[in-house]
């Protein structure tokens, strides 16, 4: 029987089901949930407006300034890791494997406790400069640094071999071939995914909330819990979350819109 | 043929070659790839070197240049000795320019600035210095007008000439080809190997890897003829392309000059188009 159907008909009777499992699952949830609890839980208008600006101007700002001094770092350190993983130095290479496979092996988390514990045990006296804004650059460039360094080194190693051998031939030294010549080319075949790493690092810098913060330097999730937990409700949560979206989604897009352009530009 | 022995003879009669080697070897792992090399290339002279495929011609010009590290042997450029180890190769390298098969343009900036960026970070010649040289060695190769134009934006064949004018903009002595014409359309090889032409009639000492055999008859000084890692015969084009004496550089010639006769037996009566060059072309 089914031979009898065209192609087109079968087409439309798989995708006929498909909505119908979608609209059934829709409709399921909404006659079981308990939307005005959830509703009285999570959207209380008049709470969620009490939150701005402070939700604006202190938390959404921390955590920018939290992930772009986080991904500097991470840049900064990538970059150099990267390096050494394609240096000719054989330690070189060793210590930057092992600093990648152990920072990406690990929970962020638990870097963030690293950072906060051990550092100071490690190096009596010191402090880390920046305080908070410091210890969280630190804790989030270095899970970064991991990832990005291998982003980084996969995009030198995509940049074709002629072009360091043309650098050569024309008397560049190495190191300054990478410089003007490789590095420059690299950075635009990473950027997407360097964009993608910025997403990432946006949501971990959260894990902020593990580190004793003062009010001032709350983010988005440690204030939207405070609040919470302030108010006995969990609209600030859901505040707090539309918040990341707002970054989050407009972010991913661009990134969408790059790898597009760079698959054309290749 | 022998114009340009006589520019030779009068500029620099009494200097060593341009280019020397000697004995030199090369083996990647396993792959004895050189196998004892000696050739000079005197000031002004063109060699086309030829050879099939594998031979070892890539590999023996990117030992002049060092892009490869020759395992044995010595190579002198304008005297220097550029395989000793204390030659800083950074500053040999300025006075050997290279075209490669690839172009290998920077795709990242525009046309003059492939020609600037090199002269100011290798030479450290200023913004207007080396933007004039950049023009200047543009018109050279008939580009002037694409100046603002990115790599991408051009035909194989532009990007060849560029990828020349870069080489000359940093004023070398001696340039190398590694086979400059094989990744152009046919009707893109005649612009880059009259831009060749033009060079080599300015007296620029010139080493080319090539297949193109009109080219090798018309502008080399010498030819030579590599098989298996070693110079199987050389000499004067008309001699080497028009009557060679070896066994395997009759076969290579038949090949490639006829490929429909490939495999057929190395008969004298094959190569009609290899001898009449010479007369024809100038
Ligand atoms: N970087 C390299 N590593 C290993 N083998 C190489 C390398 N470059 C060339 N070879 C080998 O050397 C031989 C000669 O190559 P090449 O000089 O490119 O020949 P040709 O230019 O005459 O075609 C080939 O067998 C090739 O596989
Ligand atoms: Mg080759």
């Amino acid at each position: 029987m089914t031979s009898r159907l065209t192609r087109r008909q079968r087409r439309r009777i798989s995708q006929g089901i498909q909505y119908a499992v979608f609209v059934a699952v829709l409709v399921l949830i909404g006659v079981l949930a308990d939307w005005d609890r959830l509703q009285n839980q999570f959207a209380q208008k008049d709470l969620a407006l009490r939150l701005f600006p402070e939700i604006i101007t202190t938390a959404l700002r921390n955590t920018v300034i939290y992930t772009m001094s986080g991904f500097l770092l991470g840049l900064v350190l990538g970059l150099v890791i990267a390096m050494m993983r394609l240096s000719s130095v054989a330690p070189y290479r060793w210590v930057a494997s092992v600093y990648i496979e152990l920072f990406r092996g690990l929970p962020a988390l638990l870097i963030f406790i690293f950072v906060g514990v051990a550092v100071p045990l490690a190096f009596p006296g010191t402090e880390i400069p920046g305080g908070t804004y410091g210890k969280v650059a630190l804790g989030l460039g270095l899970v970064a640094a991991a990832y990005m360094a291998e982003t980084i080194r996969a995009g030198i190693q995509a940049v074709p071999k002629g072009q360091m051998e043309a650098a050569r031939s024309l008397g560049f030294s190495h190191a300054r071939a990478m410089v003007s010549v490789i590095i420059p080319q690299a950075f635009r075949i990473v950027i997407p995914p360097l964009t993608n790493e910025l997403v990432l690092l946006f949501k971990d810098s959260s894990l902020v909330l593990f580190l004793g913060v003062t009010l001032q330097e709350r983010e988005l999730t440690k204030f939207g819990r405070d609040l919470a937990s302030q108010t006995a409700n969990s609209t600030p949560i859901l505040v707090a979350g539309l918040c990341y979206l707002l970054v989050t989604v407009p972010l991913s897009f661009v990134v969408r819109r790059l790898e597009a352009r760079a698959d054309k530009a290749v | 043929m022998p114009r340009k022995t006589e520019a030779v003879d009068d500029t620099m009669a009494t200097d060593r070659p341009e280019i020397e080697i000697r004995g030199l070897h090369k083996s990647f792992g396993d792959n004895h790839v050189l196998r004892g090399i000696d050739l000079e290339v005197a000031r002004g002279e063109v060699v086309c070197v030829i050879g099939p495929s594998g031979s070892g011609k890539s590999t023996l010009l990117r030992c002049v240049n060092l892009l490869e590290e020759p395992s044995g042997g010595q190579v002198f450029v304008g005297g220097t000795e550029v395989t000793d180890l204390d030659v800083d190769i950074d500053a040999v390298r300025r006075r050997i320019g290279m075209v490669f098969q690839q172009f290998n343009l920077f795709p990242h900036v525009s046309v003059t600035e492939n020609l600037t960026l090199p002269q100011r970070r290798v030479l450290g010649r200023d913004k207007a210095r080396s933007a004039a040289v950049a023009l200047e060695n543009l018109k050279r190769v008939g580009l002037a007008d694409k100046a603002d134009a990115y790599p991408a934006q051009l035909s194989g064949g532009q990007q060849q000439r560029v990828a020349i004018a870069r080489a000359l903009s940093m004023g070398p002595e001696v340039m190398l080809f590694d086979e400059p014409t094989s990744a152009l359309d046919p009707e893109l090889v005649g612009e880059v190997l009259s831009v060749m032409r033009v060079l080599a009639g300015e007296g620029m000492t010139m080493m080319v890897v090539t297949h193109e055999m009109s080219f090798a008859r018309e502008v080399a000084d010498r030819v030579v003829f590599m098989d298996g890692g070693v110079i199987v015969e050389q000499g004067p084009a008309a001699q080497v392309v028009g009557h060679p004496r070896q066994e395997r550089t009759r076969n290579f010639l038949n090949r490639i000059l006829d490929p429909a006769a490939a495999g057929a037996p190395a008969d004298d009566g094959r190569r009609p188009r290899a001898e009449d060059g010479g007369s024809g072309t100038g």
